[in-house]
């Protein structure tokens, strides 16, 4: 019932906002929308209901679910007051509100039905409707460059998702000798309990298409080309769920395909080619850092860079290190959401994107600019935040295991963090430069998703812990 | 299955290969355009021969989509907007076609190299599909890689896509490929879409993050 009604509120909405004129009331609708959804999904928490042939619900796809749905409900808040001065300065007009509105739930509906199917192939028609959704919001301002983006976007992403393709059908070939022709050769839970008996070999070829296909979406180096073009280029409220929310749904992909190749013990591990593509992904991005002029690319470099260690993470498994690549994963999206808030209220003061036009923040817009600097600081890993807790985990937990690897990540990490630093000072201290207008910001998501991050950086609930625990053993 | 059947399945998915590799050294956007419509028609007749060979219904439907969406509409689209648009009719390649021959041989050597060994167990049809299938996929991706121009890009990603419907009709009782066929024409005809509105008919260098960070003026 509540998993239908996740899936059904989005979409329901989406229509209706696609046929609602007034701007005013559509942003408030789409707040609605995304509230109501995100009651289901903690529904979901306790009452689940068993698994059929195209849904499931389990310990896994709930965490991604009530993750997806909270910060798909606190961007919808920002949305409302970041459209508002778009459209004043005349960047959207209200039609393409109305369309931006529609896709946005709709972008919803696509997230959450590749979260809950059960169908390998399901599944793919859903990361693939996500996809285009928003594609056309990384248009929507129709610039040249925007299109451009856009464009880059929307074609790598479609080899990522014709790979992904091919990969799935070659599950579907090593499940039917096994579990026999038709639809359940798809079914994850079948796949999953007789996965033991698939031919190895053909599961292997399947995971490295799976993992170059997804891993385009997840952002991995050297298949990242489309991520900082398409958060720089688009409006930031989408910036801020596709670092927050769709990264985390092609991730969600390749663990499950992950947990189909542990299950067979004559496939390759797959660990070895996460670690390697995670490692590449953060180091490469750390050095990327430091060359960025533009402060949404600046965050869309972080944004690999984090993906980067969570496959790392996920790619070292064991209990600790699944349970730390949760932490990390849930910790990045809410921190980086509460980046690109700030962001986006910063750069509609300054009217531009370029670092070296603004600075001085804390001083001329103090809320704005200490947003920014503790998001900045969370991101960077500084302690007491959450992330600082998830990343001292997989650093100490990779150390006792494989101490190179381990040095690789921190010299990663520290990279990083210099050039974060670097570029935040300029921003947020220093002189006072650019426009220094009122902002008319809300500040209740920012600070909510910052208040998360610290409050699990200090304290984080036993229960919540079990749960993690209970996930990443069942991850392998 | 057996005999001429066989044949004829394996005939058709060789030709696909063949008309792959004919598409790398067109030069010409119409030409380019022609070689997909009959890339497109020969996957609809590969279709159509496993859905009766198979006695799998269903199947019709994914070759009637082939045929009429990849084979009739879109070329037709493609044309249209070719004229309209009054795009430059070289195509621009980035490597020179000798190479890209070359490099296509080396990939349809590689697909039949990894996928025979592992699909042994599989149906014989449904293995040397996959390995055809596997290597019109890549000549897809290198057509992709290798050529700048929108439409160009457009006919790589569709002969991919069609090396992709051709795999998945191989797999032989694969439910949801009708439903798999029409998300990806959807995707298609998204993107024909998107280049005739918002009239790309600038070289995208789509692979190259550097033209967007020059623009930015991140790059020197």
């Amino acid at each position: 019932m509540s998993a239908l009604a996740v899936l059904l509120v989005p979409l329901g909405f989406a229509a209706l906002l696609a046929l609602l004129p007034g701007y005013r009331i559509s942003a408030r609708l789409n707040v609605l929308a995304s509230f109501i959804a995100l009651a289901f999904a903690v529904d979901l928490v306790i009452h689940r209901p068993v698994a059929g042939r195209y849904l499931m619900v389990d310990d896994l796809n709930v965490v991604f679910i009530l993750l997806n749905t909270f910060v798909g409900f606190t961007t919808s808040a920002f949305s409302a007051s970041y459209i508002r001065h778009e459209l004043e300065t005349g960047r959207l007009t209200a039609s393409y509100l109305r369309f931006y509105h529609a896709m946005f739930q709709l972008m919803l509906f696509g997230i959450n039905l590749a979260l809950l199917a059960n169908n390998i192939g399901l599944m793919w028609v859903a990361v693939e409707l996500a996809t285009l959704t928003t594609v056309m919001m990384v248009g929507i301002y129709r610039t040249h460059v925007a299109l451009a983006a856009a464009w880059k976007y929307f074609i790598l992403g479609s080899v990522g998702i014709a790979l992904a393709l091919f990969g799935t059908i070659l599950v579907y070939l090593a499940a039917r000798p096994v579990v026999g022709e038709g639809m359940d050769a798809m079914v994850w839970t079948t796949l999953i309990t007789h996965a033991q008996d698939f031919d190895p070999n053909l599961l292997n070829i399947a995971f490295i298409f799976l993992l170059l296909g997804y891993g385009t979406k997840v952002g991995l180096a050297p298949m990242h080309a489309w991520l900082p073009d398409a958060h720089a280029e688009g409006p930031t409220p989408i910036s801020a769920v596709l670092s927050g929310l769709l990264l985390n749904v092609a991730l969600y992909a390749l663990l499950r395909f992950k947990m189909l190749l542990a299950a067979n013990p004559l496939a390759i591990a797959p660990g070895p080619l996460m670690i390697g593509l995670g490692l590449l992904s953060l180091i490469f991005a750390a050095f990327m850092l430091y060359r960025r002029r533009d402060i949404k690319r600046l965050f869309a470099y972080s944004s690999i860079e984090h993906m980067g260690i969570i496959v790392f993470a996920f790619g070292m498994a064991g209990p600790l290190g699944n349970f730390a690549g949760l932490l990390q994963m849930t910790m990045h999206s809410l921190t980086k959401s509460a980046i690109f808030f700030s962001v986006g209220h910063i750069a509609q003061v300054k009217g531009t994107q370029q670092i070296g036009e603004m600075g001085g923040l804390t001083e001329t817009h103090p809320l704005l600019g200490w947003g920014l600097v503790a998001g900045v600081a969370a991101i960077a890993g500084l302690p007491p935040f959450g992330v600082f807790t998830s990343e001292f985990l997989i650093v100490s937990s990779t150390f006792a295991r494989a101490p190179v690897l381990a040095v690789l990540v921190v010299f990663g990490l520290l990279l990083s963090f210099g050039a974060l630093l670097l570029r935040l000072t300029s921003v947020a201290f220093g002189a006072v430069r650019g426009p220094i207008g009122p902002v008319k910001a809300s500040y209740i998501p920012l600070f909510a998703h910052l208040a998360l991050v610290l409050t699990a950086g200090i304290w984080l609930p036993p229960p919540v812990v079990a749960w993690f625990q209970h996930v990443a053993v069942q991850l392998g | 299955m057996h005999g001429l059947a066989f044949d004829i399945s394996h005939m058709l998915a060789g030709l696909l290969v063949l008309v792959s590799l004919a598409m790398l050294y067109q030069d010409r956007l119409f030409a380019l355009i022609n070689v997909l419509a009959l890339h497109a028609l020969l996957l609809a007749a590969s279709v159509a021969w496993q859905a009766w060979v198979h006695d799998a219904p269903q199947l019709y439907i994914t070759a009637a989509i082939a045929l009429a969406f990849k084979a009739i509409a879109i070329p037709m689209a493609l044309r249209r907007m070719v004229f309209r648009l009054g795009i430059h009719r070289q195509i621009e390649t980035v490597v020179g076609t000798g190479l890209t021959m070359l490099a296509a041989i080396v990939l349809i050597a590689l697909s039949i190299k990894v996928m025979l060994p592992v699909t042994a167990g599989v149906d014989p049809v449904a293995r040397e599909d996959i390995a055809l299938a596997l290597s019109v996929v890549l000549i897809g991706l290198l057509m992709m890689v290798t050529r700048r121009n929108a439409v160009s890009q457009v006919a790589g990603f569709m002969s991919l896509d069609n090396g992709i419907v051709l795999a998945a009709t191989g797999a032989q009782g694969m439910p949801l490929v009708v439903e798999l066929s029409v998300a990806f024409s959807v995707l298609i005809a998204f993107i024909v879409i998107g280049i005739f509105l918002f009239r790309i008919r600038e070289r995208f260098d789509t692979v190259d993050l550097q033209a967007l960070d020059r623009f930015r003026g991140e790059k020197l």
